[in-house]
């Protein structure tokens, strides 16, 4: 086996075990390009379906080739797509800087979704490596019903056991993407010919490497017009890939505060 | 920017796909608190020059905020909570490239309070690098860690010997601590690759060696890393797929789970523990791959269908039929406790072995082990971040490997409902493996009634029948009871008989031995015998030790209700000194392992219909009550 094989035999072990044991199981599509390998894999971990809903945290600000892939795909891979309409910035923290404020109305959202305790598991494709406060996340974490995160006084969690059961009104955060980095997103969506949002493609010398809504999220400068030439840019850059996500850089625990919040 | 909102999919061929990287080494950092972990992973990036952009600066910021000095270990420890504690309260990892090799160093914390943590960076790692501190020595989490990573199966090691600035650079001292931790190692059974002196703040021995240490030629920590290697594949081992789930999504029945060892084909004939059924591999199925797949092994997270529609559940270990998983319910563990309650004797938990899981009760607690002394002591408690020897007992059958042969379906995680108490390694002991005794061979099977009735038989009799199943320690006065009680109860007209140790062993069971599955198989025999006679009418008087639970339990099930335990009852001193057939000076001198009493358990009855204590009794006193026992319950009074 060689290191995709690696990474996706794990992946496909995980969504087995949450589909087993974490039902009723949904699972948030942000129509990037990890929620999207995240649906690849599900489709190998169940011969070609996915047999969930799959959700999108809504705030009307993605970008139209965001909306455009999501209506195609959503159709052609037969998906179950539900549609959450996230609450207006208004109602969020007031003390929460400006760009931070606009995505923790996706918390929001995610908070309405499992309101009523409608799913116990919640598939989501954040990654160890993209961001410091999610290198340590459980694969199988469990968080109060408001989403929030106890970060300090998490499950032990070895030997792929993960924890499947949950105290009353609680819910799991399930990573089946976690192990993987952000090249091996790009390798295994080049192997398994994904299809690919053309925002992450160089235009006049910018790419979107990570995407958010289009108020917060910025483009970098990049020629990468290839999957290939994307990995090779990321061989050796030095950018942090959420430099683009202009909340990170608001305050030195902006994304921190998110997280414990119930963010992604 | 892009301005199409047609999404065109990738459809033309990649150009070539470039070949797939290496795989990634991931490597975790113990060690003591303050030992410099974190301070390591900082050096080594700014020392390969990868930092990512902004993060030198950004730290410095921060220390210049806080008023306090340059700290590498801000790299790694960048939840604000644990800047403001100075401790690492959790796994991070962290990706490093060196060498065409990418590798993930965890580093995983040094604080008591936050073993868990640990046990959950190590679990997945391939390696580990230990971190002493040349000034404090060897300290317990030294030993700790090295203890536990060798439990989770961590097998490639490597020690650096910090802060050697702060003993100036001397070889003596250095060689002190490589000696000892060297032996601590040695008998723990791992082999280290190095054990490098270095300076993680000066960065001597890091990256480049050290102009200080002219003394020490071996490599530097970069140089140390390429050495760390995976384990070899387990291709070769014997097939294990604990099975994971069934799906029935469409026309197909699909068998979903991973191979853990050895490999499967199409056509192979498989058998699932502990239902002990079997079918043969029909397909191997899979979605968006280059053609049908014919042969998995292990790492794959695979499909299959089966010839058959057996009845078999999530949980079971499909191996093949040669070399297949033992079976029991009653078994040695090896754990390492993470809750904050106590284990103890009778503790109730729940068993993960894989995706299967099973109530279980520690029966025993063998011994406590002493980290630092690697002794034993006993213990009737084993608290938190203590490492014990238990035997467990689960409430059905399971399957599992030995863990030294197969470790991956031979370790379990304890849990009470939505905590993990524990994880532990497995092994049989002198436990017998119970497939044997609960397969049945014969297929086609058709049972015929009697024409003669139970009632009748007893009518004649005139008495019900049952079997009197003695237990006790050798010496413990079984034998001399039931030949007594069989002669008083003759004389008194009833239909009785006993069956004895060394009297079925001539002849029934003349082709066992005295391993533990034919010790189980003597017992299940005299079990099904004793049935059968008490099925024909009689009264059955068995006389043997028979010293596991699972095995009178068994036999209790083969008789049903006309099954009574009777616990013939004498402490070991009482046994020893009768010791009618000089067995246990035998046993005392060494000539007869596993003598229970002396070198193996006895599991006294928790629940006997009868418990006779023969301790300091007459025969006759013992046998008056054994007689009135049957009066009272088989006697027919019409």
């Amino acid at each position: 086996m060689d290191r995709l094989d690696v990474l996706e035999s794990r992946s496909v072990y995980i969504l087995r075990e949450a589909y087993a044991r974490a039902r009723p199981l949904a699972m948030l599509w942000s129509i990037g390009k990890d929620s999207n390998v995240v649906l690849w894999l599900a489709r190998k971990a169940f011969f070609g379906r996915v047999p969930f809903p799959v959700v999108q945290l809504d705030t009307g600000m993605e970008l139209d080739e965001v909306y455009a892939y999501r209506d195609r795909y959503a159709k052609e891979w037969d998906l179950d797509l539900v549609v959450i309409d996230c609450p207006p910035e208004s109602e969020m923290d007031p003390s929460l800087p400006p760009m931070t404020r606009s995505a923790a109305r996706k918390s929001a959202g995610l908070a309405n979704l499992l309101a009523d305790g409608a799913y116990k598991g919640i598939l989501v494709g954040i990654r160890r490596d993209e961001e410091a406060t999610r290198a340590k996340e459980r694969v199988f974490s469990p968080r109060a019903t408001d989403g929030s995160w106890e970060f300090r006084d998490q499950p032990a969690e070895f030997w792929d056991q993960f924890t499947t059961d949950t105290p009353e009104n609680a819910h799991l955060r399930i990573h089946p993407l976690l192990h993987w980095t952000e090249i091996d997103v790009w390798r295994y969506t080049q192997r398994e010919n994904i299809p690919v949002n053309p925002l992450y493609f160089a235009q006049d010398g910018k790419r979107y490497r990570s995407l958010g809504e289009k108020n917060i999220t910025a483009p970098v400068d990049s020629d990468a017009a290839t999957i290939d030439e994307i990995i090779e840019e990321l061989e050796i850059t030095k950018t942090p890939e959420r430099a683009g996500r202009l909340m990170d850089n608001e305050a030195e625990d902006s994304f921190e505060r998110l997280r414990t919040s119930g963010y992604m | 920017m892009a301005n199409a909102t047609n999404v065109q999919p990738m459809t033309e061929p990649a150009i070539k796909a470039r070949p797939a990287p290496e795989r990634q080494m991931r490597v975790v950092i113990v060690g003591h608190v303050d030992h410099g972990k974190s301070t390591l992973v900082g050096r080594l990036f700014h020392d390969t020059g990868q930092l990512p952009e902004g993060k030198l600066e950004a730290i410095e910021e921060m220390c210049r905020r806080r008023g306090m000095p340059f700290e590498w270990a801000f790299l790694m420890d960048s939840l604000k909570a644990e800047r403001d504690q100075g401790i690492t309260i959790d796994t991070s990892q962290i990706w490093f490239r060196h060498d065409a090799r990418e590798y993930v160093l965890i580093d995983a914390p040094g604080h008591r309070e936050f073993i868990r943590n640990m046990v959950t960076g190590a679990s997945n790692a391939d390696a580990a690098l230990l971190m002493i501190d040349a000034d404090q020595g060897v300290r317990r989490q030294s030993r700790h860690h090295m203890y536990l990573l060798q439990l989770l199966g961590v097998r490639e090691v490597a020690v650096a010997v910090n802060k050697m600035d702060l003993v100036d650079y001397d070889e003596a001292r250095f060689r002190g601590v490589e000696a000892e931790y060297r032996a601590y190692l040695q008998g723990i059974g791992i082999t280290p690759r190095e054990i490098i002196p270095i300076s993680a703040r000066e960065g001597d021995n890091v990256a480049a060696a050290s102009e200080k240490m002219p003394w020490y030629t071996g490599p530097s920590i970069l140089e140390t890393l390429p050495k760390f290697r995976h384990p070899a594949s387990a291709d070769e081992q014997p097939l294990r797929m604990p099975l994971q789930d069934i799906y029935k999504f469409d026309e197909r029945r699909i068998l979903a789970g991973r191979i853990e060892s050895g490999a499967l084909q199409i056509g192979d004939e498989l058998l699932f523990s502990p239902s002990n059924r079997t079918a043969r591999v029909e397909t191997i199925e899979s979605w968006n791959t280059d053609g049908p797949v014919t042969r998995a092994a292990a790492g794959e997270s695979i499909g299959i269908t089966l010839d058959e529609q057996i009845f078999v559940e999530r949980g079971e270990i499909i191996s093949h039929e040669a070399d297949a998983p033992v079976e029991s319910d009653v078994f040695h563990a090896r754990l390492f406790w993470l809750a904050d309650k106590p284990l103890e004797i009778g503790t109730s938990c729940e068993l993960k072995i894989g995706p299967s899981r099973v109530d279980a009760t520690v029966e025993k607690i063998e011994r406590v082990i002493d980290i630092d002394a690697l002794s034993d002591h006993d213990a009737t408690s084993v608290a938190r971040d203590e490492i014990a020897d238990v035997i467990i007992r689960t409430s059905r059958l399971i399957a599992f490997d030995d863990h030294d042969t197969l470790p991956r379906t031979g370790r379990v995680v304890f849990v009470d409902r939505h905590l993990t108490l524990g994880g532990g390694v497995l092994s049989l002991g002198n436990y017998p493996d119970q497939r044997q005794l609960v397969t049945v061979r014969g297929t086609n099977l058709t049972e015929v009634d009697h024409r003669v009735e139970p009632e009748q038989r007893s009518a004649r009799n005139r008495h019900k029948p049952g079997v009197l199943w003695f237990t006790g320690l050798s010496g413990a006065g079984k034998s001399t009871l039931a030949m007594a009680l069989e002669q008083r109860l003759f004389d008194k007209g009833y239909q009785v008989y006993v069956l004895d140790g060394d009297n079925v062993r001539t002849g029934l069971n003349a082709n066992l031995g005295f391993s533990p599955e034919d010790r189980a198989e003597n017992i299940r025999r005299v079990g099904e015998v004793a049935a059968l006679l008490a099925d024909a009418g009689m009264i059955v008087i068995t006389a043997f030790i028979s010293p596991y639970r699972t095995d009178r339990d068994r036999a209790r099930e083969a008789a049903g209700s006309a099954f009574h335990e009777v616990f013939i009852d004498a402490d070991v001193a009482t046994c020893e000194s009768r010791d009618p057939k000089g067995l246990y000076k035998r046993a005392r001198a060494g000539d007869i392992k596993e003598f229970t009493g002396i070198s193996a358990p006895y599991e006294a009855p928790a629940d006997p219909e009868l418990s006779v204590d023969t301790t300091g009794r007459t025969i006759e006193a013992c046998l008056d009550e054994l007689v009135a026992y049957v009066s009272d319950n088989f006697r027919k009074t019409d």
